[in-house]
């Protein structure tokens, strides 16, 4: 199924005749499972609530004005793939056809076998994955979504900062949830806090393994400030505040979690971004949205800072570009592993608690850089 | 404690210095109110209830009453400086936040931030006369002296845009640094000085071809680049020197205007925006977002006197003398 949207301006590029179009793909899974209606639905804190291709659409249709006054074009098509053959194929078609940018809004895998197809650029829209921006980063790959370990350390900041440094750490069943906790576990360290706790938990009614599933047995036993779930579905981690057997906060996947984005942000502009987003697309605007409209803006700050291009100049532009995304700071890609570097929002769901970096600590040349992987782990070893 | 009767020895003063009667009005943004503060003893004389979300506020020519703008409300209010008194209310389009007037006051200009457009809107009626399409997140409203061309910010699009009031049309987008905000422009009406938030910069541009012809780059001891975002700024009325407010910086920055270098740094609140100079210039207030309070600043010593607190996420401020 093949779905195009032409965000130029026909009038516009009619009368300017030689203004060069930056043409972007975006590709996306066919029948996501994370948009079936009961998943997008329940809207658990870091889950998509809709598809990727509103906020680019959305970045596009902002630009309009600032591309017109340059004399240049975005145009933007979306792909879906079935597969990770199908979203290869779809690579590669794409750039045949002249795409200078890839969007991918696809698990790891696919994201990475997109990446290797082509030769240009390819801009992540959603795998969290650090692998991906360790042993199996790309020279060409940039992640504008939040790595796992941003978001941890974003979480293990606030904690240092609220002074709640004994944590039970509780983890789902899934590899992803195993993988995460090693994550978490690692930011703790990185921040000085302490597990005093560590349990699995699986979602279950069988009463032989309700030392599993019972919140109450799970959180008893021994003395903690917080307890940080790692629960990568959503659903038992919903129902884990106000359940556990001390009154003790609830972080990680439900309590305070940690965003890129949260529609109730007050600051830097951030409600006139939320709102526009409301009003095109009637559904708040979530951590994914935010990273799709700040893909488009990319887009449309390559475009108007180069109108004639060509694609390659595009290409070069984007390691170095300077981002607005309505969080205060200007962001850019992490020249080590292509990671956007960006402020975090630590929401209950309700409102923005806080933002991480937490104010006062301390970095040698940004302080966004206390957030995921820093320069002197070369943890990335493909040179950009 | 101990140095409590030191400072207001100190504000007494500079209060017998300036001893103008007269009222710094300061709207905040989130308890629909203007603070009221006596500039010659600079204490809280009290509040005026406004429409909701009240942002940009200026004196109506005149200097009789004032106007304070309600994003919330979709409207302004007209309030009555003798009495203090909301005496009427204009409509001015969806989420207006800043706006400028016409000389002879009976033509609003005004940025509809949601909407990114600007309207014209009649004084009098409330009635929208002209409504331009421009970059989204409009901002900073300013008219030319004779009052011919308007210059408004996107803050989105980076733009300025030039806009011939008489046609009501966009003439010409100045790209100008990331997140442009507020404007002021020279005495002689050929420089219109642009502060850029994240850019850390004002753009210098000629108003009679519109290209931009200088950039003036902010620096702060102690402060990395990505916090220095200046919003607020204001000439001296002989046009020799500027004042910015820095943002996230927590300083206000005095620039040479001729010079184009900045020859003062003095520290104010937590991210100070709007800066409104008292009559005789010797004194300007700084309006400090993230600590609901405004500092008063010596221009002379370049000294913060005094802060005071006000509303809650102080935005805009108006003086009256």
């Amino acid at each position: 199924m093949k779905r195009t949207l032409i965000a130029a301006w026909l009038a516009a590029a009619a009368l300017a005749g030689q203004a060069a179009t930056l043409k972007a793909t975006l590709i996306v899974p066919e029948d996501d499972t994370r948009l079936e209606r009961s998943r997008a639905e329940r809207a658990y804190l870091g889950h998509p609530t809709g598809p990727a291709e509103a906020g680019v659409k959305l970045a596009l249709e902002e630009g309009r004005f600032e591309l017109d006054a340059a004399g240049s074009n975005v145009e933007l098509k979306t792909e879906e793939a079935r597969d990770l053959a199908a979203a290869r194929a779809a690579a590669v078609a794409a750039e045949k056809a002249g795409a200078a940018v890839l969007l991918a809004d696809l698990p790891a895998d696919w994201l990475l076998a997109v990446t290797d197809a082509v030769k240009v650029p390819v801009l992540n829209l959603s795998a969290a994955d650090d692998r991906l921006r360790a042993a199996d980063c790309r020279a060409r790959l940039f992640h504008v979504y939040p790595s796992e370990r941003q978001r941890a350390d974003a979480l293990a900041q606030t904690l240092v900062q609220r002074k709640w440094t004994k944590l039970l750490l509780l983890t789902g069943p899934s590899a992803a949830d195993q993988q995460r906790a090693q994550v978490v576990q690692a930011a703790m360290k990185r921040y000085g806090l302490q597990a005093v706790g560590s349990k699995p938990f699986k979602m279950s009614a069988d009463p032989r393994e309700r030392n599993l599933a019972n919140p109450l047995l799970l959180t008893q036993g021994g003395n903690y400030d917080a307890v940080w779930v790692v629960d990568s579905d959503g659903e038992f981690a919903r129902t884990l505040p106000y359940q556990t057997v001390l009154p003790r906060p609830v972080v990680g996947d439900a309590g305070l979690v940690p965003v890129a984005w949260h529609a109730q942000f007050e600051r830097f502009g951030a409600p006139q971004v939320s709102r526009r987003f409301h009003k095109a697309y009637a559904r708040p605007m979530t951590a994914h949205d935010w990273t799709a409209w700040l893909a488009g803006k990319a887009l449309v700050t390559l475009a108007a800072a180069q109108p004639k291009g060509p694609a390659a100049a595009w290409q070069q532009a984007l390691g170095k570009v300077q981002l607005d995304g309505s969080k205060g700071v200007n962001m850019s890609f992490r020249a080590w592993d292509g990671q956007l570097r960006q402020t975090l929002l630590l929401t209950d769901g309700q409102g923005v608690i806080s933002q991480a970096p937490i104010e006062g600590i301390l970095h040698p040349t940004n302080v966004l850089d206390t957030l995921g992987a820093d320069t002197g782990e070369k943890l990335c070893k493909a040179p950009r | 404690m101990r140095f409590a009767p030191l400072a207001a020895v100190a504000a007494t003063a500079f209060a017998a210095h300036v001893a103008v009667a007269g009222t710094a009005y300061i709207s905040s943004e989130k308890d629909d109110a203007l603070t009221l503060i006596d500039t010659a003893t600079l204490a809280v004389k009290g509040t005026i209830a406004t429409c909701k979300r009240a942002r940009h506020v200026q004196v109506l020519p005149g200097g009789k009453q004032l106007m304070v703008a309600c994003t919330d409300s979709n409207a302004a209010d007209v309030i009555d400086l003798a009495s203090g008194k909301a005496v009427r209310r204009v409509a001015l389009g969806d989420e207006p936040e800043a706006f400028d007037l016409s000389p002879d006051g009976k033509v609003v200009y005004v940025s509809n931030e949601d909407s990114g457009e600007v309207s014209f809107i009649d004084a009098a009626t409330g009635k929208a006369l002209k409504t331009i399409k421009v970059g989204e997140e409009p901002e900073g409203v300013k008219l030319s002296a004779d009052g011919k061309t308007l210059y408004i910010t996107s803050e989105v699009a980076s733009l300025v845009h030039v806009i011939d009031t008489a046609t009501a049309k966009v003439v010409k987008n100045v790209k100008v640094g990331k997140r442009p905000r507020r404007m002021a422009i020279t005495p002689d009406g050929k420089e219109l000085w642009v502060t850029n938030e994240l850019d850390t910069s004002v753009s210098i541009v000629s108003t009679a071809d519109h290209s931009v012809i200088g950039t003036i780059k902010f620096e702060v001891k102690g402060a990395r680049a990505e916090d220095i975002t200046p919003v607020g700024i204001t000439m001296t009325r002989d046009g020799k020197r500027a004042f910015v407010g820095l943002g996230r910086a927590n300083h206000v920055a005095f620039v040479d205007v001729a010079q184009r270098k900045t020859t003062n740094l003095v520290l104010v609140g937590k991210r100070a925006w709007n800066v409104a100079l008292t009559q005789d210039e010797s004194r300007l207030w700084v309006v400090n977002g993230l600590s609901d309070d405004v500092t008063v600043v010596d221009v002379a010593g370049a000294k913060a006197v005094k802060s005071i607190p006000v509303g809650r996420v102080p935005y805009g401020i108006a003086i009256v003398e």
